[in-house]
């Protein structure tokens, strides 16, 4: 699929509060989030991670988290990959209960640290899900090397993760969550600790490999430019307790590439950004 | 996984840095050949300044001449010993089997269930404070007045010194699984099965081995002590009973014994720290 | 530690949770000990039930006492002395890389070797009486210490050299500020484990031979081979006493010196 055919940021989107007209998407969106509260610690003196939230999802859609630390939004991304349970509210992904997704395969997770198994080479780990899914050999080598050719590490195959830096350790993280072809992939900061340099790099390929695939991307992260390059919508989060202030539509054209970062028009999402987060200091 | 945040830093840091590898390597030999040449030199000073007699201080030469000597019983000494290293090894190797697997059984059970755990570990870890080799010789007899073969009533105290070691750091590598490696798995909806196999088990494999290779020593001493006990005729434990009962007129004798216990237990780590490069291949990332 | 998966919750455990099981797991072990030896009538040679051990216990516990104490002097001479050459050496092969190298090899392949085999060389040289045992406890504990305490001393992270060297510090300040804060934990590591290591040293070394009524590790042989074993049972239970209260002797002092250390943070 080419990036001019994806669901463009449309017309039709939830309003201020992602309230408003949820159930008008409820019908379309890939991942419903209703009212949805969590807290943590004992009853009285414990934290609100969540308070409340509400937001939808279309299918094909890039949506950034972004907010201060303690806004919930890694929370928020636990509960729809069924990591946490949510205490109040609910959460539907493409009509089912979120521990239904999860036994059906539906997500792929890329976390900020690689998590890849020392002891598996580059190409056996991005086996691992297929392995556990019970694909046969042969078509998993296949999966393994079409994903890390996408992610551009096909010299790199036989070697093992402390040979790679820390950029290609990502890469083969996306590529291991990308191998059985999930319909939703939950990145939680998968760059934040990489330099600016790698990072913006990943950038690029990641808006390559979304639009080579049919995946719904919710992309957690602290950065700013980060978010509004790749997204279709970047929802702005707020501590104590944590809810959604704000939700705004990146209409930048697309493909986006190096040059994106130059136009006016971004510069005027990423102050409006910043702005929000500002206001809700 | 954990990594420490620290590296090795080598020995004495400015006149390290400056020497080449080659260089090191060369270095370390030699030191190694120097000390070496340093105990012959002060075995063969102490000898004759101090006069010493025989059965204190034997000849370094004629302890390697009395492997070609012969037993009262008309043995050769080195063939009688190597007898020996081998009855005191099948007794460690076996003990080293049954311990090592009952303590790896130990630790996944310790995983799966909290109170298990929270009845046993405290034992397992306590019984690491206490002279529990004292107990050899109740054992070997019981064990042998039971009816249970000799090899079997030795092998036991070899299994018990290679049970507590290896439960405890097998637990410490199965449970040191980062969180999110565990939520990976999660998200997959791996079976409680596959995340032991694919996950637990190989992170645990370091762990595992660090106490193998101590295990690996532990086993022999258990098996040495457990030869001890009045009754034994094979064994370098018992050997070592009788080199220190005829020390006066074979006093080599005892030496070569000590040298084949010596032998045995760098044989046995060196096999185990051989398999542990076959298995473990990876390295410890960050 | 996550051993149940992320989706559990800590809780505050209470202490019945948390010590019931093991405590438990006393009483029925004992329990069943007991029951088994009257139910299958075992021979009091072969294991004595715990109340024949518990009594042997009291009514001779002076002397059996005076015996453990006898063996534990050995071990703990043996042991200052083990650990304090141990220490040194490490220092000295921290300092000087050609020790380091002459002797770090020696000593880990030292480690593999069943020492305890040279007793009857040690009672040779020394003596049947104490000499000979403090010998091979000195030479066990050795060894331990020396890696331990050369492995603390030589993993300081290089960047906490690089500020020593910032603030022009000497060698010797480099010691006593980095180097040594940086070992105890190693130290202490060593000092725990030859705690056991001694005892052990010293009754195995006993086996081998020693003063007939004084020492425990005779008493428990000879007794064993005249089929006294609740003595010797008795005797075991002695010298494990001795153990857990050397180690945790040990261990107190380590919370002692050392309370900014994280192993005293995690209970």
């Amino acid at each position: 699929m080419k990036a001019e055919d994806k669901p463009q940021s449309g017309a039709v989107r939830t309003g201020l509060n992602g309230e408003s007209d949820s159930s008008m998407n409820a019908m379309d969106s890939i991942i419903e989030i209703q009212n949805v509260s969590k807290y943590f610690g004992v009853a009285n003196d414990g934290v609100t991670a969540l308070k409340n939230v509400s937001l939808s999802i279309q299918p094909g859609e890039f949506v950034s988290l972004i907010g201060p630390s303690g806004c919930g939004k890694s929370t928020l991304l636990r509960i729809i990959g069924d990591l946490l349970p949510p205490n109040d509210g609910k959460v539907t992904i493409k009509g089912k209960s979120p521990s239904e997704a999860r036994q059906d395969r539906d997500y792929g997770i890329v976390f900020q640290s690689p998590v890849l198994y020392d002891w598996r080479s580059v190409r056996k780990n991005v086996e691992l899900p297929l392995e556990i899914m019970r694909v046969s050999k042969a078509e998993r080598e296949r999966r393994a090397l079409q994903m890390l050719q996408l992610v551009g590490l096909n010299d790199f195959v036989n070697r093992y993760p402390w040979q790679l830096s820390g950029g290609m350790q990502q890469r083969v993280s996306i590529a291991r969550a990308l191998s059985f072809n999930p319909s939703i992939l939950l990145m939680d900061e998968p760059f934040g600790a990489l330099d600016e340099l790698t990072r913006d790099r990943m950038n690029i390929e990641l808006m390559n490999i979304w639009s080579q695939t049919n995946t719904t991307i919710v992309f957690v992260t602290h950065s700013i430019a980060e978010a509004v390059f790749l997204s279709t919508r970047v929802v702005v989060m707020t501590p104590r307790p944590g809810k959604i202030e704000k939700i705004i539509e990146i209409d930048l054209p697309r493909p986006r590439d190096f040059e994106t970062r130059q136009q006016r028009r971004y510069f005027e999402l990423v102050t409006l950004v910043r702005e929000s987060l500002r206001e809700s200091l | 996984m954990a990594s420490q945040g620290s590296v090795r830093v080598s020995a004495a840091m400015p006149s390290a840095s400056a020497l080449g590898r080659v260089q090191r390597i060369r270095r370390r030999y030699l030191g190694a050949f120097v000390v070496a040449l340093g105990i012959l030199l002060i075995w063969q000073t102490l000898r004759f300044t101090l006069n010493l007699p025989a059965y204190k201080l034997p000849d370094p030469l004629s302890i390697i001449a009395e492997f070609t000597n012969t037993r009262p019983t008309g043995e050769l000494v080195a063939l009688s010993l190597l007898y020996d290293l081998l009855v005191t090894w099948s007794e460690a190797v076996l003990g080293f089997a049954l311990g090592a697997s009952a303590g790896f059984v130990m630790a996944i059970a310790f995983t799966q269930s909290r109170v298990l755990e929270r009845g046993l570990l405290p034992y397992v870890i306590m019984s690491q404070t206490i002279p529990i080799l004292a107990i050899a010789p109740m054992v070997v007899v019981g064990v042998g007045q039971m009816g249970a073969p000799t090899l079997l009533s030795k092998a036991i105290i070899a299994a018990y010194l290679t049970f507590f070691p290896v439960t405890i750091n097998a637990l410490r590598g199965l449970k040191s699984v980062e969180s999110d490696a565990l939520d990976l798995m999660r998200s997959y909806a791996a079976s409680g099965r596959d995340t032991y196999v694919k996950l637990r088990i190989p992170n645990a494999m370091p762990y595992l081995f660090t106490a193998l290779k101590l295990s690996a020593t532990a086993s022999v001493i258990g098996a040495i002590v457990a030869e001890l006990p009045v009754g034994s005729n094979e064994g370098i434990g018992s050997a070592l009973i009788n080199g220190a009962q005829y020390n006066t007129f074979q006093p080599a004798y005892l030496w070569a014994t000590i040298i084949t216990a010596a032998a045995l237990g760098l044989l046995f780590y060196g096999v185990i720290a051989l398999i542990e490069k076959r298995v473990v291949t990876w390295r410890v990332g960050e | 530690m996550q051993s149940e998966g992320p989706l559990t919750i800590p809780s505050r455990v209470n202490p019945l949770q948390q010590y019931g099981p093991a405590v438990l797991v006393f009483v029925l072990v004992m329990a069943a000990w007991e029951l088994l030896v009257f139910a299958l009538n075992v021979q009091v040679y072969l294991l004595p039930a715990p109340h024949i051990i518990a009594q042997t216990l009291l009514e001779q516990a002076s002397s059996l006492f005076d015996k453990g104490l006898y063996t534990f002097r050995e071990a703990f001479v043996g042991y200052s002395i083990g650990c304090t050459l141990g220490l040194l050496v490490a220092v000295a092969a921290s300092r000087w890389a050609a020790v380091a190298d002459a002797l770090v090899p020696y000593a880990v392949a030292t480690n593999a070797v069943p020492i305890i085999a040279m007793a009857p060389l040690a009672i040779v040289w020394f003596g049947i009486d104490e000499g000979s045992k403090i010998a091979i406890v000195s030479v066990i504990t050795f060894f331990p210490m020396l890696l331990s305490t050369f492995k603390g001393l030589t993993t300081c992270a290089p960047a906490s050299f690089e500020l020593m060297r910032s603030y022009a510090s000497s060698p010797f300040e480099i010691y006593f500020k980095l180097r040594f804060p940086n070992a105890l934990p190693y130290v202490f590591n060593a000092l725990k484990i030859n705690s056991t290591l001694a005892l052990i040293g010293a009754v195995v070394g006993e086996f081998f031979g020693g003063p007939a009524f004084r020492a425990l590790g005779v008493f428990i042989k000879s007794e064993n081979a005249i089929a006294h074993n609740v003595q010797a049972w008795a005797a075991i239970v002695v010298a494990c006493a001795f153990g857990v209260a050397f180690y945790g002797v040990v261990m107190l002092c380590e919370k002692w010196v050392m309370p900014w250390h994280v192993s005293q943070r995690e209970r």
